[in-house]
């Protein structure tokens, strides 16, 4: 018995001049979580594409519980259940007609269609809304009918692309626990995510991707084991010394800070304890005043930073990318 | 929580055969279809064109060219409503590749295309469903010229097969849009390129006036026209009952367009999806 869902070896997918995806290769255990971590365009969405036989590889191939997806395609589509990051539902069909039709596509009468409806719109909560025309949907609740609408026929391998791209807090810690059920319930699930803490809480292991290519790959343990022990997060009290902090920072510790986007916070690597000290002297001499000190494990924010020499959020706003963006033109920008 | 509900089917259970089969890949078409009717019922303003249109574009033509064409209104309504019922129903069908477009560009057309169903289903489906927009066209054509006093000599039988007739061929042309729905890059090209290539299709034909009446070298074009086939066909059915050779003409047209565009477009289509 083959015990990995996803094999994939040098997946290669271009688009004019642009090469989207530059030989990924990706091998999932059965009934685990995978997470592809990356920004904007990185790759993730024509990588998921791929493998959901919906875009044909230019390169390298990949197998689904060991069928090929260039020749095994329908056999493939029978295991997989893919939700994308636009909606994939019908916008004018409420959510029960959606949800019908395709229970029929897969083969289900009429009478088990509208059962496996009812049972999936109680499951994911839409019961109440099950009438309404999708149009009214909120964000989240057309996310939920989107994953019920992968779940009708049991997939055992469901594909989430950034399935909580766009939501508020509470509705992504929603959509986190139907996930982890889903896994509970044997399902294996591979999700991309340009949010690091997502990967972090979700995925039993992350590949780090960046224009195309896989730049790292493991648990998040490991990946976090890659940026040192522990990292130095000072908050500054005026954004007029961000400047001489910065070039004392890598003075002491070697090291360049980054800078968090509301400009008042360095966070930086930690080369041993005793630099922690050596710093804050150096601060007090110089003038800088800070309004806070703090000591934190690695997040997953620097990993990526080490990896790949550039912030996750440098290729665009990480968050409110729009549902509707179609990505298979998706571009890598430098 | 129901693990049942999100536990995953054994594997073995949920491995389908690699090809569809016949009555599945049928039965998939009809369920595409059941969809395009439902979006219909949910939106029922995109039945206009083949509802009001049909009444307005009737009493329009009428009125404006029977007095001038034929002497009077009356008179004119053999000649105007079989041609007004081609223009109309054959306009209808541009919608099947302007609707292919619009659903190709949404994110549900990648759900459908990630299900393990027949590729062919969601476009098999929209011709179909669209066939029930061509009967409605037809029968609010007919009913328009029935109350406006139009009196078919053919009888029932006579009125139900050239209503038959203009919707074979409207869904023969439905062809022709889907492929240009495939293979365009929005919905509005398909929109402007369709109604180019209809315009002078359903004008330059005998729907409106005597072909006598027209100059010699549109004669030979209005002539050969296909529509102008169809709407002869049409006429004589309705007004006498009788089947003339313009039946068998316009049925090889239909055919023919048929052979051509259905194989390009089902390739175009399955290239894409």
């Amino acid at each position: 018995m083959n015990t990995n869902a996803i094999e994939a070896q040098g997946l290669v997918k271009i688009f004019g001049d642009n090469r989207a995806v530059d030989g990924v290769d990706l091998t999932v255990r059965t009934g685990t979580v995978y997470g592809v971590l990356g920004p904007n365009g990185a790759g993730k969405t024509t990588t998921i594409r791929m493998l959901a036989t919906l875009l044909r590889p230019d390169g390298g191939e990949a197998r689904v519980f060991g069928h090929d997806i260039a020749r095994e395609g329908a056999a493939v589509r029978s295991l997989i259940g893919v939700t994308g990051q636009y909606a994939s539902v019908d916008e004018t069909l409420s959510a029960t007609e959606n949800l019908v039709v395709f229970g029929r596509l897969l083969g289900l009468s009429a009478r088990a269609a509208r059962a496996k409806s009812a049972e999936l719109l109680e499951e994911f909560s839409l019961t109440d809304a099950a009438r309404r025309p999708l149009r009214n949907y909120s964000g989240g609740m057309r996310r939920r009918l989107d994953l019920a609408a992968s779940l009708i026929a049991r997939p055992p391998l469901i594909f989430l692309d950034e399935p909580t791209t766009g939501l508020d807090p509470r509705t992504r810690n929603q959509m986190w626990d139907t996930i982890r059920r889903l896994v509970a319930g044997g399902s294996t699930v591979l999700l991309t995510t340009q949010y690091l803490d997502e990967a972090d809480q979700l995925a039993d292991r992350i590949a780090v991707i960046d224009r195309g290519t896989v730049v790292a790959e493991g648990t998040a343990d490991e990946l976090k084991s890659t940026v040192g022990a522990q990292s130095l997060q000072v908050g500054l009290a005026e954004a007029d010394d961000l400047g001489t902090a910065l070039s004392l920072v890598q003075q002491v510790f070697g090291a360049a800070g980054v800078v968090a986007p509301e400009g008042l916070r360095i966070t930086v690597p930690v080369p041993h304890a005793e630099a922690v000290a050596d710093l804050l002297v150096r601060f007090r001499d110089a003038g800088v005043s800070i309004d806070s000190v703090s000591l934190d494990k690695p997040s997953l924010d620097e990993v990526f930073l080490t990896l790949t020499g550039h912030a996750a959020s440098d290729d665009g706003p990480a968050v409110g990318s729009t549902e509707n963006t179609r990505n298979d033109t998706e571009k890598v920008t430098a | 929580m129901s693990t049942a509900t999100l536990a995953p089917a054994p594997h073995t259970a949920t491995i389908q055969p690699a090809r569809v089969g016949l009555a599945a890949t049928v039965s998939q078409s009809f369920t595409m279809a059941y969809r395009g009717l439902l979006k219909v019922r949910h939106t029922p303003e995109q039945l206009i064109d083949v509802t009001f249109q049909p009444i307005i574009f009737t009493l329009m033509f009428t009125y404006l060219f029977g007095g001038a064409v034929s002497g009077s209104v009356g008179a004119y309504l053999p000649l105007i409503i079989p041609g007004i019922l081609a223009q109309t129903v054959i306009t209808a069908s541009v919608v099947t590749g302007v609707q292919l477009r619009e659903d190709m560009d949404k994110g549900v057309f990648d759900r459908f295309r990630s299900l393990p169903i027949a590729r062919i289903a969601p476009l098999a489906g929209a011709l179909l469903a669209d066939t029930v927009r061509y009967v409605v066209a037809t029968t609010i054509t007919f009913l328009t010229g029935l109350v406006m006093g139009w009196r078919p000599g053919g009888g029932f039988g006579g009125v139900v097969l050239a209503g038959l007739l203009v919707i074979v061929c409207a869904w023969a042309l439905s062809w022709i849009f889907a492929y240009i729905g495939v293979i365009a890059r929005s919905a509005t090209f398909v929109q402007g390129v369709s109604f180019m290539v209809l315009f002078p299709l359903t004008f330059l034909s005998n729907a409106f006036v005597e072909v006598d009446t027209l100059p010699g070298w549109m004669q030979a074009f209005v002539n050969v026209n296909p529509v102008s086939h169809l709407v002869s066909a049409v006429r004589t059915l309705a007004n006498e009952g009788l089947v003339t050779a313009d039946v068998g003409w316009t049925l090889l047209s239909a055919a023919v367009v048929v052979v051509i565009f259905a194989p390009i477009a089902v390739r175009a289509y399955l290239r894409k999806a």
